[in-house]
């Protein structure tokens, strides 16, 4: 695919143009109780022509390649954007798309056809059996996802830009049901594991041993006390640390929300623009950046979808909000400081400020400090159930498998954990980070905002946190 | 597009051994986004999308996949072929499928809904200039929507929709906020002025100061776009008939325990309104109406041909994932003229946010408010509220505490655009609970 001289060949009259192409394969291999539920592969192909016309940005998505047609879609794109020109938001020049060039490959080390699709449904279906410890589990489940996204970008101001993306998915749960008793159980919350890995990530032993202690804790949670409702301290694994990070932090900082974009769809912001630089967003502990360069992270890469080139950046330091997580456009709009973080989730939508990898920073305590310092708290696992306001305050989490902590130790197992807070509040109330040893990498295929609608995943790290004072209560059963 | 579709039908159909089946979709849009903010176009674009995707079984083996389409019968031939190519390799080393359903033939359909849509380009002036002194956020998607079926055992099916949808806010200097929906196949100027008006006045009454809850149960009426989100629930560890045979339903304990709802509560999936296709993509016809719960009693899951031959069951043919496609609320007897009357002294919820289970087995349903909600006294609004979220069970709130159902009905189309615009509705009631739990 030569954009270079697609580019050369458009004919129109513009203040810039830019394309945009994606070449998306995702194969999805899915084995429940040891039989093939899917083996599907869908690819998608297709360009992005955007032009800035008197100010306004107007594009035509197409998945006609040849010059004529993206010639007739840039035609069409110019004639949209001088009808939309008198009633713009804001009146861009192309300082709104950044001169980049370069390129960028997810890190792996087994390809993509290292192995076969036999080979990979073998192993679903061995992870189901593994999973089947006992006649309790009532069903079981194994899936792998690839992504295999080719991206080309290039632009009249002499953007050049290829990002090559191997991302890879694995996850296993098991229902497990005794009576009226059913719990679900799963390997960090069903596709927590997603990284820009090759096929390294479907090693067998690991599998296995995943899914038979998958399978024992489903049934462990069956005979489980139900989570008592108190308010006490509450102690966060790294794989719900991804949600609450995503949810109580990522989406309140995207400047897009904040500017009001999103009002009719995923809400607003209690964050204002004024608030950055001053807002003490947590307690001193909070450290949170934007890094797309921690390897095999979900959403690194070197370049955003408008041609920013990616950074490291700290969005909270020491408690206080630093930087909006916004890209090129919201910077101009806000006039706050922001991030390369202005992304598609193909070439069938344009971008918009999304999360990336947003993770929260190492403390120095010790997950065994963590636990030793709770004279009576929870510790909480793998989300199962999300829900937040418009506004991103009050919300309500809960996860698959608990434990209690009495007297600095952990007792015994809980089901049907769950916690809610207010966002602000419950930040402030971060008594206990984890040391580096601690810290874990998570990604999430599933982020869903922006109107026309987009999935786009993103990647969340951390090491397992401690909040004070937290509401907790259990289920009804 | 659907001449193109017949072109690949034919020469994919052409070529297949005799031991193959296939089933073929297509799904595709021709649309035009328009994005507000502050009764401004934020972006704006349009897009043209289609897919094909072949359902290939073999020998009991069964592969899937899909490629983007041109609208070109020429240059989209070659890349199908490569797929079917890749799937025929493919299914020869995948372990059997005891549960693969064959497609069968005889079934044929044809649906073209035209409309007069709002022009791409000249329409952002028709759209914008109305709106200008308000603040408004939200989305215009028009344009035409395809779906197509075929499989190698004869049936055929199409269904195309030229359609628009305005989804919008509207938000006063208080930050409260009003949502509404201009939806249809024709545009009116004069319709959607009328509907921006009617919007306007309403976000008049959010101008009162709010008034904060405190958690708690409170009697409460909520309004059928609430109600909508409340049934959508039900697409997801809800009435699938898998979900309830592998223990992830929320419907577990209607079917196991004997428990009912309210004989006030009955739903069923009707197509008989027309907007939604009743063909799934195996090419099956869904019955134009399945009772699923009546009266309070749990009568049919949603079952595919899949879940049915696993479970020996007799498939109401639901797509392979089991949800809602078009579901239809029975109404009641309490007119929405007496709404407020009739909730006396209470919370009035126009709409709902971001709902997840908090609690599959026990049916219990976490939320927000959102926009237009009131503190209702004596039959009387007497001030907006700030947002709460909810967590309170449907076998409650579609139970014992559901009080009266509305006599009128609203069709709440989905507006949802994640992969391409949605085609599915919900026609529902309002809601009036003598209890409904807010927490937070």
């Amino acid at each position: 695919m030569d954009l270079i001289k697609l580019l050369g060949q458009l004919d129109i009259k513009a203040d810039w143009v830019g394309l945009r192409y994606v070449n998306e394969s995702t194969t999805y291999r899915w084995v429940r109780d040891g039989h093939p539920q899917a083996n599907d592969r869908s690819s998608s192909k297709g360009l992005m022509v955007e032009v800035l016309v008197d100010g306004q940005f107007a594009y035509y998505a197409t998945s006609r390649l040849d010059i004529e047609s993206v010639q007739a879609a840039a035609t069409t794109a110019v004639s949209m954007a001088k009808a939309a020109a008198p009633f713009s938001i804001h009146k861009f020049t192309e300082q709104a798309r950044p001169v980049a060039t370069g390129n960028y490959h997810s890190p792996y080390q087994q390809a993509e056809n290292s192995l076969s699709a036999g080979d990979i449904n073998g192993l679903l279906v061995k992870s189901c059996e593994a999973l089947k410890v006992s006649e309790k589990i009532v069903s079981t489940n194994a899936l792998a996802r690839i992504v295999n996204s080719h991206h080309l970008y290039v632009s009249s101001n002499g953007s050049n830009v290829e990002q090559q993306f191997l991302i890879v998915t694995t996850g296993s749960m098991a229902v497990a049901q005794d009576g009226p008793i059913v719990q679900k159980r799963s390997d960090s919350g069903m596709q927590a594991r997603s990284w820009q890995t090759g096929l390294e990530s479907l090693e067998e032993n690991r599998l296995l041993e995943d899914s038979v202690r998958v399978g024992e804790e489903a049934v462990e949670l069956l005979s489980a006390e139900e989570c008592p409702s108190a308010n006490m301290d509450l102690l966060l694994a790294p794989d719900q640390m991804m949600l609450q990070i995503h949810e109580s932090v990522g989406h309140p900082l995207e400047i897009d929300r904040i500017l009001g974009d999103e009002r009719n769809y995923a809400g607003w912001s209690f964050v204002r623009l004024k608030d950055f630089g001053n807002l003490r967003y947590g307690s001193d502990l909070m450290n949170i950046t934007f890094d797309p360069s921690v390897s095999h992270e979900m959403a690194s890469y070197n370049f955003d979808d408008g041609g920013a080139k990616a950074e490291r950046e700290f969005i909270i330091k020491d408690g206080i909000l630093q930087r909006g997580l916004g890209g090129v456009e919201s910077q101009i709009r806000s006039g706050v400081p922001g991030v390369a973080n202005f992304r598609a989730s193909s070439w069938n939508r344009a971008p918009i400020d999304r999360m990336a990898n947003l993770n929260l920073e190492p403390g120095d305590s010790t997950v065994d400090e963590l636990i030793g310092c709770v004279e009576k708290g929870v510790l909480m696992q793998s989300n199962r159930s999300w829900s937040i306001d418009d506004y991103r305050n009050k919300f309500q989490f809960g996860c698959e498998y608990a434990k209690l902590i009495e007297n600095g130790q952990l007792t015994r197992t809980l089901r049907n954990p769950n916690y809610r807070g207010i966002s602000n509040s419950f930040w402030k109330n971060l008594k206990g980070v984890g040391n580096k040893d601690s810290f874990e990498v998570y990604g999430t295929p599933n982020c869903g905002k922006g109107e026309p609608n987009q999935v786009i995943r993103v990647g969340h790290a951390s090491p397992p946190c401690l909040f004070a004072d937290v509401e907790v209560f259990g289920g009804e059963q | 597009m659907e001449q193109l579709f017949d072109q690949l039908c034919n020469s994919l159909f052409s070529q297949l051994a005799k031991d193959e089946s296939l089933a073929i979709s297509l799904q595709g849009e021709s649309s035009l986004f328009n994005r507000i903010n502050g009764a401004k176009i934020r972006q704006t674009g349009q897009v043209n999308d289609s897919d094909l995707s072949l359902d290939l079984v073999f020998n009991n083996r069964r592969a899937t996949g899909s490629v983007t389409l041109t609208g070109e019968f020429e240059p989209d031939l070659e890349p199908v072929l490569d797929e079917i190519a890749r799937l025929r390799r493919e299914v020869k080393e995948l372990p059997v499928d005891p549960f693969t359903v064959l497609p069968e033939g005889g079934q044929s359909s044809r649906t073209v809904l035209r409309g007069d849509l709002i022009d791409p380009e000249q329409g952002v002036e028709k759209l914008l200039v109305p709106m200008q002194g308000a603040d408004i956020s939200g989305i215009l998607a028009s344009g035409s929507i395809y779906r197509g079926n075929a499989n190698s055992a004869g049936s055929k099916h199409w269904f195309s929709s030229d359609n628009f949808s305005l989804d919008y806010s509207l938000v006063n200097p208080q930050e409260k906020m009003v949502k509404a929906t201009y939806a249809g196949s024709s545009w009116s100027q004069s319709d959607y002025e009328e509907s921006l008006s009617l919007s306007i006045e309403k976000l008049q009454i959010m101008g009162q100061s709010s008034i904060k809850l405190e958690p708690g149960n409170y009697r409460t009426y909520i309004a059928s776009a609430g109600v909508a989100d409340l049934l959508n629930m039900f697409s997801w560890n809800g009435l699938s008939e898998l979900s309830m045979q592998t223990g992830e339903s929320a419907f577990l304990k209607m079917r196991n325990q004997g428990l009912q709802l309210s004989p006030l509560f009955s739903l069923a999936e009707d197509f008989s309104n027309g907007l939604v296709p009743r063909f799934n993509a195996q090419g099956e016809i869904s019955a134009e109406r399945i009772d699923l719960i009546n009266r309070g009693q749990l009568k049919s899951c949603l079952v595919s041909s899949r879940s049915a031959k696993e479970y020996a069951l007799e498939s109401n043919f639901a797509n392979e994932g089991e949800e809602l496609r078009s579901a239809v609320m029975a109404s009641g007897e309490l007119p929405e003229s007496m709404i407020l009357q009739a909730l006396g002294t209470g919370v009035y919820l126009s709409n709902l946010h971001y709902l997840n289970w908090s609690d599959v087995v026990g049916g219990r349903i976490t939320g927000m408010t959102r926009y237009a909600c009131f503190w209702v006294e004596n039959g009387e609004i007497t001030a907006p509220i700030e947002n709460m979220r909810f967590d309170d069970s449907f076998y409650h709130f579609f139970g014992n505490n559901l009080e009266a159902v509305t006599a009128e009905s609203h069709i709440n189309p989905d507006v949802g655009t994640y992969g391409g615009r949605s085609l599915g509705m919900t026609q529902c009631p309002g809601i009036l609970l003598s209890s409904f739990a807010l927490t937070l």
